[in-house]
């Protein structure tokens, strides 16, 4: 059975092999990626209800972990309401415009080492021009519901979004100037050796930067105004509904991934481990734990996402003229700043910079 | 000078985020508080006043002389008291109609009632199947007062030092 | 036809298309989408060249950016189509001939002997063009490229010098005073004794 199978296998063109892998290595990111999405609203809801000692939901399924299933196949018997005088065509483009983005960013990022849909050469540079484009689909969205709640919202999230690109463009050329490639996972293995070689340390200043712009790209709270259900509903998505607006939660999330990954990919060493060349790893069985792995780029991942619900739980929202002030005249001097100090450093060949 | 450095300094080491996300941390390890609600409960008042009863002496009798002061006093106009003479010449009620969704469960109904028969229970999970199911009649009324009873008796009883 | 090739035209036909229809479009606001296309099209075909830097690059700062702020503006503007239109035959041969000089210009430029298509560069896979790019720009044409830094310097502050007034009696806050405002600004407890303690003092 098995035999036949594989010389079946290998008697198939070349090119059509190579998409069905291609196509079988996408499923496998994106059907993780959409189940870690569904959990994490339901961490999300666990841990802000913790932070308010409230439980959180335990109802659907043990413990409520069949909460986010439910939610989902309540959204999908959902009407997608479409409203009369809206572009028709634009206001179902809008949710795919910003789902795939958040996708498409996926196809670069390793997850361990050589474990890569595309090892791009310009892998960093392909992040930021792709998670660029994820404002798109909300302005679309914002200006296709014809509604005046989702055009402030629109407003507000490109105005946010094009400043705190900058501010995070920068941090990343830190990166760049400190690991002299573009290639992810060139730039993990720049942090090789311990965790006194990851970039945070040096670079700790862009790494703040990084992370908080990143907060405000993905609209998170406090950085929220493009939803600020208090003023303006619920924002750019006020008109959709069912499985349209199932969509943008997706997209969210799965940025707020994303946005995690790519920091512990560049500050925290990605799948390298905090114990690399200690005794730890050479303890016979469980030695493999502590050696580096795709484990500690999940877990990094995860902690990130906790800051992203810590934060969303603590801090109240900045008000639209704050955050501008924010971006503009705090990050972005501060990454020029710490950019000029690298470059000084690099140029006099100081460690750990150089 | 030194408040400008000292904000400076307190800005750019997050000071006050990090003062903020404490508060939250401490929090996410303390005790829920949260009641289960369906398997767990608050304690409640003997005060609560929840559905409607219409009570009975202890030979029977119902204690209701349809005086009528609970549907003057009900600030929602929920009471509808029609009354007639019995064959033994005391006053009672032909009717009786509580409209639950009227009804705003202020308590002046018990409040007005001179012989105790109009009370209000501590049951409050109770339901509608139709729209005119939110009428309680006076048969059902009394029904529901023969039902709990006990539990009425002794919420008075308990409450009788204040009356 | 090589694969390559399918691709090649594949993507030409869609940037063709999308090139049409920024023109012929009515609605600003989808001529802006199909501007979007455009540039994602022609940003692929430079992938293809193995110009990965200046087709990322095309997306992040045209795509990502400039466009988003283009969108951003003509969503707002509450635009009169009929106006633009008038005189379109009468402005046609102008048109026309505008055209046609800056076609003839392109391919005088592009058949030039300079432009040498015929030479197939193959590079080896660890060939980064971004580097490549690096390389050339700070060291032959380190000169051009600062001037050209300056110039667009002095645009940005030239274009805010020219917009910004000042105007006088407009009321606005000031956030950075506002976070900087501590409890004792704004609040001041006072000790006083309690009205009971009064009143018996004066009995």
């Amino acid at each position: 059975m098995i035999e036949s199978l594989i010389s079946f296998w290998a008697s198939l063109p070349i090119a059509l092999t190579t998409v069905i892998v291609i196509l079988l290595k996408i499923v496998a990111i994106i059907l993780p990626l959409i189940l870690a999405v569904a959990y994490t609203t339901y961490a999300e809801r666990k841990v802000i209800g913790y932070m308010q000692i409230r439980m959180g939901p335990n109802r659907v399924g043990p413990k409520g972990w069949l909460q986010p299933i439910a939610d989902v196949v309540k959204l999908m018997f959902k009407e997608v309401i479409i409203p009369e005088k809206s572009s028709r065509f634009v206001f179902l483009f809008a949710p795919i415009m910003v789902l795939a983005p958040a996708l498409v960013a996926w196809s670069v990022i390793p997850f361990a080492d050589g474990m890569v849909l595309a090892d791009v050469n310009a892998g960093l540079l392909f992040v930021l021009a792709i998670t660029s484009l994820d404002v798109f689909g909300v302005i679309l969205a914002g200006w296709a519901s014809n509604s005046k709640y989702a055009m402030l919202s629109a407003m507000r999230v490109g105005a946010q979004v094009v400043s705190y690109e900058i501010a995070m463009g920068f941090a990343l050329v830190g990166v760049l100037m400190a690991s002299n490639s573009l290639n992810l996972s060139d730039i993990v293995n720049a942090q090789a050796g311990g965790i006194d070689n990851w970039f945070i340390w040096p670079l700790f200043g862009l790494f703040l930067v990084y992370f908080i712009s990143g907060v405000a790209e993905t609209n998170r709270a406090p950085f929220d105004v493009a939803e600020g259900e208090s003023e303006i509903v619920a924002g750019f998505h006020v008109e959709y509904a069912g499985m349209a607006f199932a969509l943008f939660f997706l997209a969210e999330y799965a940025s707020m991934i994303l946005i995690s990954a790519l920091t512990s990919l560049m500050f925290l060493g990605g799948w390298l481990s905090p114990f690399e060349g200690t005794f730890l790893v050479n303890i016979p069985a469980i030695g493999a734990l502590f050696d580096s792995g795709i484990h500690w780029f999940l877990i990094k991942i995860m902690i990130f996402l906790f800051f992203y619900l810590w934060f969303r739980a603590t801090f109240p929202r900045y008000r639209y003229d704050q955050i501008m002030r924010l971006g503009w005249k705090i990050l972005i001097p501060v990454t020029i700043v710490w950019l000029f100090g690298e470059m000084v450093a690099i140029g006099l060949g100081w460690t750990p910079w150089a | 000078m030194i408040s400008t450095l000292k904000h400076y300094v307190k800005t750019f080491t997050l000071f006050e985020l990090l003062q903020g996300l404490s508060v939250t941390g401490k929090y996410f390890f303390k005790k829920k508080i949260t009641i289960q609600y369906p398997e767990q409960k608050t304690p409640m008042s003997p005060r609560f006043r929840g559905h409607h009863a219409l009570r009975r002496y202890d030979n029977g009798e119902e204690r209701c002389i349809a005086c009528k002061l609970c549907e003057a006093t009900c600030p929602a106009l929920a009471i509808k008291i029609e009354s007639e003479e019995r064959e033994d010449g005391t006053r009672r009620t032909t009717r009786y109609d509580i409209d639950m969704f009227k009804c705003i469960y202020c308590g002046f109904c018990e409040e007005a009632c001179p012989v105790d028969a109009i009370v209000e229970t501590r049951v409050f999970e109770y339901h509608f199947e139709s729209r005119e199911g939110s009428i309680i009649t006076k048969d059902e009324l009394l029904a529901f007062g023969d039902k709990h009873e006990t539990q009425i008796a002794k919420d008075r009883a308990v409450e009788a030092a204040y009356r | 036809m090589t694969f390559e090739q399918i691709i090649f035209y594949f993507f030409s036909t869609i940037l063709i298309s999308g090139a049409l229809g920024v023109v012929l479009v009515r609605n600003p606001v989808y001529a802006a989408l199909f501007l979007i296309l455009s540039f994602f099209t022609s940003s692929a075909i430079w992938l293809m060249l193995e110009a990965e830097f200046l087709g990322i690059t095309l997306v992040l700062v045209y795509v990502g950016a400039v466009m988003v702020l283009f969108l951003f503006v003509i969503m707002m503007l509450d635009i009169n189509m009929d106006p633009l239109r008038e005189g379109f035959v009468k402005m046609m041969p102008l048109a026309a001939l505008v055209a046609i000089i800056i076609a003839a210009e392109i391919v005088l430029v592009m058949a030039s002997p300079s432009f040498n298509f015929d030479q197939s560069v193959v590079h080896a896979a660890d060939y980064s063009n971004t580097k490549a790019i690096g390389n050339i720009l700070y060291t032959e044409y380190v000169y051009p490229f600062e001037i050209a830094a300056v110039i667009l310097v002095v645009a940005i502050i030239a274009a805010i010098a020219l917009t910004l007034r000042r105007r006088k009696g407009v009321k606005h806050q000031n956030p950075s005073k506002q976070i900087r405002t501590k409890r004792n600004d704004r609040v001041r407890l006072v000790k006083m004794p309690s009205s009971s303690t009064q009143n018996r003092a004066g009995e």
